[in-house]
Formats: C-alpha cells, sequence, structure tokens
C-alpha cells in the first residue's frame, strides 16, 4: 500500500455553487515509502494548497488523503513540513529550535541534545548550535529548518518551495543536501516547486499540475540513476526530460494569462 | 568642503561615533546660549522666562527641604500604578484579541469607540465619581493607556506570521502549546516597544490629571507656582517630567537589548 495516498481530492473556497473558487479538482496521487516526488507547476495552480492539505492545514471539500492507511484530519508530527518563508524560532538559538519537536514530545534532555545535534551536524552546521537565527543568512535558516523538521522523525516530509527565497547557487547547494540526507536517511518526501530543473534533479517521480482549477496533467517517472550530481544538470536524459516537462508547464502557463496576453509561441 | 559634505551629508551614511556624541552634546550649546542670552540680555522678563541659574538654584532649594521629592514620588506612585494596572490587563487582553476572531468580535467595538473618547473631557466624570486624590489620577492614567495599549498589542498579535504558527503545529504542538509556546513569545517585542511607547502617553496625561484635581505632584506643583508667577518653578518641574520620562524610556529600551537580545532592532529608534 502506498505510504501517503491522496484520492479523489477537491478543495473549493468561498460560497457554494457560482460564487466560489476551485482551487484543486481530482486530485489523486500516490506516494510510495522512501520515494522523492516532486510535484512542478505554474504560480497559482494550487500545489502550495495540496501540500497544505497533507499536512492537515487545510480539509478538502470532497475526497481523502490517508498515510500509512489513517486518514489526515489535522496537522501533526507525522507530517513535517519545511515552509518556504523562514520559520525559525527568533527567541530560541539553533539548538533549541531543532529541539523543538521533541521537547514538545516530552523526550528528555540529554537525548533531545543528541538528536538536535545529529542533525544539526547533518545540514552542515556544527558549530552554530548556540547561534540565533538573526545571525543567519537565508540559506542557513532553511538549513536549520530542514534540521528542525527532520529531528522530529516524521512519517512524511513535505517542502513547500523551501529554496525558493535563496539565490540560485545556494539553492544549488542546498539540492545537493536534501539529497544527500536523503539518500541516507530513506524519508518519504513530497516537494512542490514551480523551477523545472529543481523537479527533474531531485524527483524519482514528477507530477506536473495544471492552471486553477489545479489538477494533475501528467506523472513520470524520472528514470537517471542516483546518486545525482549536478553534472545530471546537462546530460542528455536531464535535457529529454526538461524539454518534456517545459512543454506541459507551458501549456498551462499560457492558460494562466489573462485573455489578450500575447505570447511568442 | 567636498569630502566634509559627502562624509557627512550622504544620506544614510554612517558616521564615527565620537562624532556622533560630540554633535548630541554640542548641540545643547547654542540652545543654553540662546537662553542665557535672552534672560540675562534683559529680552524677556523673568515672570515669563527664568535665567538658568534660577532654575538650577530653585531645584536646589527644594531639593533640600524635600518638597521636590515628595511631588516627584507622588506623581511617579501614580504614573507607575496606572500604567502597571494599564498593561496587566491589556497585555493579556490585546494578545488574545489579536488572535482569536471570537475575542476581538466581543472587545473591538466598544474599545474602538472608547479609544476616541478625550480624556481630559472625562476628568470631571472621574472626580465626581471616585473624587480627587490617587486612585482618581491612577484612573486617568489607566483610561489614557489601557485602550491605546490594548489595540496597539492585538495588532503585534495578529502580526505574528501565520506560517510561524502552521510550522508549530506540523511539529507536533497542540492548540494550547501554539499560543504558550509560540503565539506569546513572538509578541514579546512587538509588546515592550508598545509599553515603551504608551509609557511616555501616560507621562502626559499625569499633568492633565494633576492639574485639575490633586494636592501634590509635580503637576500640580506647576499649577501652584503658575499662581504665584514662580516661573523657575514651572521650569523645573517641566524639566524634572521631561527628565524621568526619558529615564523611563531609555530603562525599557535597556530592559528590551537585555532580556530579548534575540529581537531584531526595534521599529521605535
Amino acid at each position: 500500500m502506498a505510504k501517503l495516498r491522496i484520492d479523489n481530492v477537491l478543495l473549493r473556497f468561498g460560497p457554494k455553487g457560482d460564487g466560489g473558487v476551485t482551487a484543486l479538482e481530482d486530485i489523486s496521487l500516490d506516494v510510495e515509502e522512501g520515494e522523492l516526488s516532486v510535484i512542478v507547476g505554474p504560480s497559482g495552480c494550487g500545489k502550495t494548497s495540496l501540500l497544505r492539505l497533507v499536512a492537515g492545514l487545510v480539509q478538502p471539500t470532497a475526497g481523502t488523503i490517508r498515510l500509512d492507511g489513517k486518514l489526515v484530519t489535522k496537522p501533526g508530527k507525522d507530517r513535517g513540513m519545511v515552509f518556504q518563508s523562514y520559520t525559525l524560532f527568533p527567541w530560541l538559538t539553533v539548538q533549541a529550535n531543532v529541539e523543538f519537536g521533541p521537547r514538545i514530545a516530552n523526550m528528555p534532555a540529554r537525548e533531545r541534545r543528541e538528536i538536535a545535534r545529529h542533525f544539526i551536524q547533518e545540514v552542515g552546521l556544527a558549530g552554530f548550535e548556540r547561534a540565533y537565527p538573526k545571525q543567519l543568512s537565508g540559506g542557513m535558516m532553511q538549513r536549520v529548518a530542514l534540521a528542525r523538521a527532520l529531528a522530529n522523525d516524521p512519517e512524511i516530509l513535505l517542502m513547500d518551495e523551501p529554496f525558493g527565497a535563496l539565490d540560485s547557487q545556494t539553492r544549488s547547494l542546498m539540492q545537493e543536501l536534501l539529497l544527500s540526507i536523503w539518500e541516507h536517511s530513506k524519508k518519504t518526501v513530497l516537494f512542490i516547486t514551480h523551477d523545472i530543473d529543481e523537479a527533474i534533479f531531485l524527483g524519482d517521480r514528477v507530477y506536473v499540475m495544471t492552471a486553477r482549477p489545479g489538477r494533475i496533467k501528467e506523472g513520470f517517472e524520472i528514470g537517471i540513476p542516483r546518486p545525482r550530481s549536478v553534472e545530471v544538470l546537462t546530460s542528455p536524459e536531464f535535457m529529454e526530460m526538461k524539454r518534456r516537462v517545459m512543454r506541459l508547464i507551458h501549456e498551462e502557463a499560457i492558460k494562466a494569462l489573462p485573455e489578450g496576453v500575447d505570447t511568442a509561441s | 568642503m567636498a569630502s566634509f559634505v559627502e562624509a557627512y551629508f550622504a544620506p544614510k551614511k554612517e558616521i564615527p561615533r565620537r562624532v556622533y556624541l560630540t554633535a548630541s552634546t554640542v548641540i545643547g550649546v547654542p540652545i543654553i546660549v540662546a537662553w542665557s542670552g535672552l534672560t540675562y540680555g534683559g529680552v524677556v522678563r523673568p515672570e515669563f522666562l527664568p535665567a538658568p541659574h534660577a532654575v538650577l538654584v530653585t531645584g536646589a532649594e527644594m531639593l533640600a527641604d524635600g518638597s521636590l521629592l515628595k511631588h516627584t514620588w507622588a506623581s511617579v506612585s501614580v504614573i507607575f500604578t496606572g500604567f502597571f494596572l494599564a498593561s496587566v490587563l491589556a497585555v493579556p487582553l490585546g494578545i488574545f484579541m489579536g488572535s482569536f476572531k471570537i475575542v476581538e468580535a466581543a472587545v473591538e467595538p466598544v474599545v474602538n469607540f472608547i479609544r476616541y473618547l478625550p480624556v481630559s473631557a472625562l476628568i470631571p466624570l472621574l472626580i465626581l465619581w471616585i473624587g480627587i486624590g490617587f486612585e482618581e489620577k491612577v484612573a486617568v492614567i489607566f483610561i489614557g493607556t489601557f485602550f491605546q495599549q490594548l489595540m496597539l498589542i492585538a495588532d503585534v498579535s495578529a502580526s505574528v506570521s501565520s506560517d510561524l504558527l502552521d510550522t508549530s503545529y506540523t511539529l507536533g504542538a497542540n492548540r494550547r502549546k501554539v499560543v504558550t509556546k509560540v503565539l506569546i513569545p513572538a509578541t514579546l517585542p512587538g509588546v515592550t516597544d508598545t509599553l515603551r511607547i504608551t509609557m511616555g502617553w501616560a507621562w502626559t496625561y499625569l499633568v492633565v490629571a494633576e492639574l485639575v484635581a490633586a494636592n501634590n505632584g509635580l503637576g500640580y506643583m506647576i499649577l501652584n507656582a503658575m499662581r504665584g508667577l514662580f516661573t523657575d518653578v514651572i521650569f523645573l518641574g517641566i524639566l524634572v517630567i521631561g527628565l524621568l520620562g526619558l529615564l523611563t524610556d531609555q530603562l525599557v529600551k535597556a530592559l528590551r537589548h537585555m532580556l530579548l537580545p534575540w529581537a531584531g532592532s526595534s521599529n521605535v529608534s
């Protein structure tokens, strides 16, 4: 049975009938245990909403979401999430931030200190345990956010364009970091992005979403073998995948434009 | 010459600390000079503008006979009592108002209306209900600060990023923990800034309260002096209030820096 099963989900906002807005429609997809799945789509297509549904922060209008067979109805530590914005707790040090989840779960101090230290090291921030978020760069903050989510040992890791606010060099490094952590933790990951390169570089499977109302246009396996290094980005297989995804996205991006806007197609 | 302008008149450019401090103290000189010129030079009569030394001498005298201390203490205790009562109520209520729609719905209409009532106009009513004296003055300070604090703190609470709260839910926190372990700490810098600002307002309400109905305090001291045209005492009173306001302001600023080292720099300077 798939680890995460999204079944015929519909998400509507506003009044019933004509006045409301359909954000997501007919969404069905499975994420297998240990898989890194990426959802890619144009801005405004509803991918963040979909992730928030899986996180349990929002309830679907219709359809179900099941993690390990259990129905998702509210947020919990089994679905850890890394947001696009910086969400570190500014009044806590890096160490205390990463310990937050275990602390809430009443884990004894020594144990959670060890776990936090382990993940802080995993994300390459050993030595920064006592720093406060205001002393960190954007990339460092997202690394702490990742460590914090992982330290809580979630069943699935949800990532909402976590590297979107970073410059391209940092983003590239963060992608490699994520892959290396994922390779030996074997976490199930659901990642969303609008960046096609990122999607193909990271994913086992990629799902392309349509413009609003968001549907899954197509989902397919990225056949590129692992481990993947940055060399992969310019390989012929990568280019082939990219061509395929770009065509799909482009169709959808055009649909999302207002009437009468001309493009050189 | 051009490089002087470049060094000191380029927008947002940093200047050496020594220069900053010198400029801040040196500005006092032309003020003292102008003041002295107007008084010792006979341009303005002493009934209207006391000479600098007169204010100092009166200050020393009133310090020596204990009256200055008595009035200062009376005012300070009124301010701190009124401000403390207002803050203790406004902080929790404001935080809840900003984050729980049901509290906002119940409280905001009333607060919003009362906020615009001029406190000075309420004083006769307060005198009627409470009389003159300590309690009435405290009531004036309370009304003057509480409603403003409430709205400002509600705003601080509402501005806490919802992503921050959502993050906590995904880390396994329940509603209660989200409020105690995330919402409240997140509002601390904003709440401290609000307290600092409203403390300044509290001082202005003090003078109004005391001018109308008091038998001690710095405002009373000023009013009494006016009757006898003792402008040096008036000036002394104003200066002491100003100094006390500045002192409390800097105190809160220092507390913020000490207790909340993790918070970014304040918007209140």
